[in-house]
C-alpha cells in the first residue's frame, strides 16, 4: 500500500523539492526505535546530501506513550515559531527525559516565544494537525513506528543507516531518466 | 485450514477476558466486532499491532465498532501484557480447548499451536463481512479494517 497522502505544504521538509528521492518518515517522539532511528538518520541525510527530500509526519502511539502527542504538539508549536527541526532533533536527543518540563526547558532554550507556546500547547492547537498526520499514516497502511516511505512506496527494510541509504541510492537510480536500471529483484529487504 | 470468508454467520465463543470474566460474541449483537487474532502477547510484531488498534478505539467506535484481540495466551498471560503495554483493548484466552476459537474460524496453525494474524470484521447481526489473514511476521495495520467498515456503513445508511 502507498502513501495516501501526498507531500504538500503543511509539511515539514528537510531537502531540495526536486531531489530523485523523497523519504516520509511516520515518527512517534516517545518511541525507542523512532530515537534510534532518529540518529541513524542523521548519517543518512548527510550522505544523500540533495539526493533526498525528508518528510518527517507525527503517528502517536497515546495511550502506550503517555507524552508523545504532547511531544508532537509541542514540535508542531514551535515549527508555527520556525523552529520545528531544532524541536524536533531536540526532543529526540533528549527522549529519556520526555516531559512537560522538559518540552518548556526546550522551548526556552530554542528561543521561543513561550507565552505563544504555552498558549498553544494549553489550547491544542496543533492537536488536529498531529490527528491528521496519524490518520494518513493508517490509510497508508503503516503499522507501527518508525514507518518509512520512499518515494510513496512503502519500506519494509531495517531502519539503520547502511539499509537506508543503500534502499534510497536504490530508488534514486531508478528515477534518473537515463539511469541503467539494476537488475529485478535487488530491492533491498533486511528482514 | 481455510479461513471464513465474507458472508458467513462468525461462529459464537465465550472466552475469558480477564481471570474472572467471560466474553460472548453474541454480547457484541447490534455492534460490530473486529476480531483480531494474533500468534501470541509480547512479541514485537503483535506489540506495534495491537499498539495502534488501541489507537484506533475511537475511530472505530465512530463506525459502531469495537476491536479485540485474541490468542492462545492465558487469562494472567493477558493480564501481565496489557498492563505492562498499557492497553485498553480487550484480550480473549483462547485457551482451553487451546485454539478451539482459532479452529473454528479457520486460522490455527496446527503445527505451531497458534492462530494466524488473521482479522474479521462482523456485522450487527453477527456475520462476517471481511476478513484476511496476514503473513505471520507481518503487520497487517488498519486501513483494511477502515475499509470494510466504511464499505458496511456505504450499505446501511
Amino acid at each position: 500500500m502507498s502513501l495516501a497522502k501526498p507531500v504538500d505544504q503543511t509539511d515539514h521538509v528537510l531537502g531540495p523539492d526536486d531531489a530523485p528521492v523523497t523519504l516520509v518518515e511516520y515518527g512517534d517522539f516517545q518511541c525507542p526505535h523512532c530515537r534510534a532511528a532518529h540518529f541513524y538518520l542523521k548519517n543518512v541525510l548527510a550522505t544523500m546530501g540533495d539526493d533526498v527530500r525528508f518528510v518527517f509526519r507525527h503517528v502517536p502511539l497515546t495511550q502506550i506513550h503517555p507524552m508523545a502527542q504532547a511531544a508532537a504538539e509541542a514540535a508542531e508549536a514551535a515549527g508555527a515559531q520556525g523552529r520545528f527541526w531544532p524541536m524536533h532533533d531536540a526532543i529526540y536527543e533528549n527522549q529519556d527525559l520526555l516531559g512537560p518540563q522538559l518540552l518548556a526547558r526546550l522551548g526556552v532554550r530554542l528561543g521561543l516565544d513561550m507565552q505563544r507556546f504555552s498558549d498553544d500547547m494549553q489550547s491544542h492547537r496543533y492537536l488536529p494537525k498531529v490527528r491528521e498526520d496519524f490518520m494518513s499514516a493508517v490509510r497508508s497502511g503503516a503499522a507501527g513506528t518508525p514507518s518509512y516511505f520512499i518515494n510513496g512506496e512503502p519500506y519494509e527494510g531495517s531502519y539503520d543507516d547502511e539499509a537506508l541509504i543503500e534502499a534510497l541510492r536504490f530508488a534514486a537510480q531508478a528515477h534518473a531518466p537515463h539511469a541503467t536500471r539494476p537488475q529485478q529483484g535487488t530491492r533491498p529487504r533486511a528482514h | 485450514m481455510e479461513p471464513l470468508r465474507a458472508g458467513v454467520p462468525a461462529p459464537e465463543f465465550e472466552l475469558n477476558s480477564t481471570p474472572d470474566q467471560r466474553v460472548k460474541l453474541s454480547d457484541f449483537r447490534g455492534r460490530r466486532a473486529i476480531l483480531a487474532f494474533y500468534p501470541a502477547d509480547w512479541s514485537p510484531v503483535c506489540g506495534d499491532q495491537l499498539a495502534l488498534y488501541n489507537e484506533l478505539q475511537e475511530e472505530f467506535a465512530n463506525h459502531n465498532a469495537m476491536c479485540i484481540g485474541v490468542s492462545v495466551d492465558g487469562a494472567w498471560c493477558h493480564a501481565a501484557f496489557r498492563e505492562q503495554r498499557g492497553y485498553r483493548l480487550a484480550l480473549l484466552s483462547d485457551f482451553e480447548p487451546k485454539g478451539e476459537v482459532a479452529r473454528a474460524y479457520g486460522v490455527y496453525r496446527d503445527k505451531d499451536g497458534v492462530s494466524e494474524r488473521a482479522l474479521f470484521v462482523v456485522d450487527e447481526e453477527g456475520v462476517i463481512r471481511w476478513s484476511y489473514v496476514s503473513p505471520i511476521g507481518i503487520n497487517p495495520g488498519a486501513d483494511g479494517i477502515l475499509k470494510a467498515l466504511e464499505q458496511i456503513d456505504g450499505r446501511t445508511s
